[in-house]
């Protein structure tokens, strides 16, 4: 099996606010993420589609049409945009790199026709990402060595 | 229908520390031919980057698999703090019975952070340098075959 990543980067805003919980509350959980007025990032997607290569192509999946999935679901949603306000797949959800991978992976999942979405990424900066993949079958959930 | 998602959070750390690969139980010939350059003895010193991954449920009401504001101070202090500006063989208490390969440094550092009280320590990936990186993660393949027996 091949695995083929193709990567997209956007620009965006959000910041983190619960309205369950208190002022007070919402600074000491989300800490300068809670500046009401935002704040943002250059983020990077990198989307990883895994198969096996057609033999008469040679690809696992044709790029371009890939290149035009990312920028169709994901630029046009989430360039330029405040991700609290703007993007209805975020909305009651607080637009952290996590969540904003799970979205990805459930816009991009039914429209990847060969091979299979393998993994999500979100680099929110080169410090900080979130993965998003599927539960490998029979894994143990939160249990620890 | 939607599978089952898993989320992992990955965050980067650096440090700076030397070392020196030797081992008193082996003759100059042995060191000399097992760690070359790695063994003289006034050490070197490498800037590492260490990722840290975390997986687990993501709390509906943070976004969060893992509050940085909880794993930040938590790095620092197990492994930032003990480890940067050191010399490992001696200044690291664990270092003073094995060497400090990176691989030693991955295990040690996995160790420390295992602890962690929140998600579920997935992986501890360190690049030594550009060219070169050492990763533990947490054998779910092996528990996936216990799981099945």
């Amino acid at each position: 099996m091949i695995r083929v990543t193709r990567r997209l980067e956007f620009s965006a805003a959000h910041f983190y606010h619960n309205p369950n919980f208190s002022a007070e509350e919402n600074r000491r959980i989300f800490g300068k993420c809670n500046n009401p007025h935002g704040h943002g990032h250059n983020y990077v997607l990198e989307v990883t589609v895994a198969g096996e290569p057609d033999p008469s192509t040679g690809m696992v999946l044709d790029l371009k049409e890939l290149k035009d999935v990312l920028q169709h679901e994901v630029a046009e949603r989430m360039d330029h945009r405040h991700l609290n306000y703007e993007v209805p797949e975020l909305a009651g959800k607080i637009p952290t790199c996590e969540n904003i991978a799970a979205v990805i992976w459930q816009l991009l999942e039914p429209k990847i026709t060969k091979g299979k979405l393998d993994r999500v990424r979100v680099y929110e900066s080169a410090d900080l990402f979130a993965d998003c993949t599927e539960e490998a079958k029979g894994a143990p959930k939160g249990r620890r060595l | 229908m939607t599978a089952s998602l898993k989320l992992s959070l990955t965050r980067r750390y650096r440090f700076a520390a030397s070392h020196r690969l030797y081992r008193p139980a082996f003759s100059e010939e042995e060191n000399r031919r097992l760690y070359g350059k790695c063994g003289n003895p006034y050490g070197h010193g490498h800037n590492y980057i260490l990722e840290v991954t975390l997986s687990g449920p993501v709390d509906p009401q943070t976004g969060m698999v893992a509050n940085l504001g909880e794993l930040d101070p938590f790095v620092e202090r197990e492994v930032i703090e003990p480890f940067d500006l050191k010399y490992l063989n001696e200044q690291v208490s664990e270092f003073q019975e094995s060497v400090p390969t990176t691989e030693n440094v991955c295990c040690e550092i996995y160790r420390r952070l295992k602890a962690f009280p929140s998600a579920r320590l997935e992986k501890v990936r360190i690049q030594e340098t550009s060219n070169n990186s050492f990763e533990l993660g947490d054998e779910r393949e092996a528990w996936n075959a216990l799981d099945e027996e």
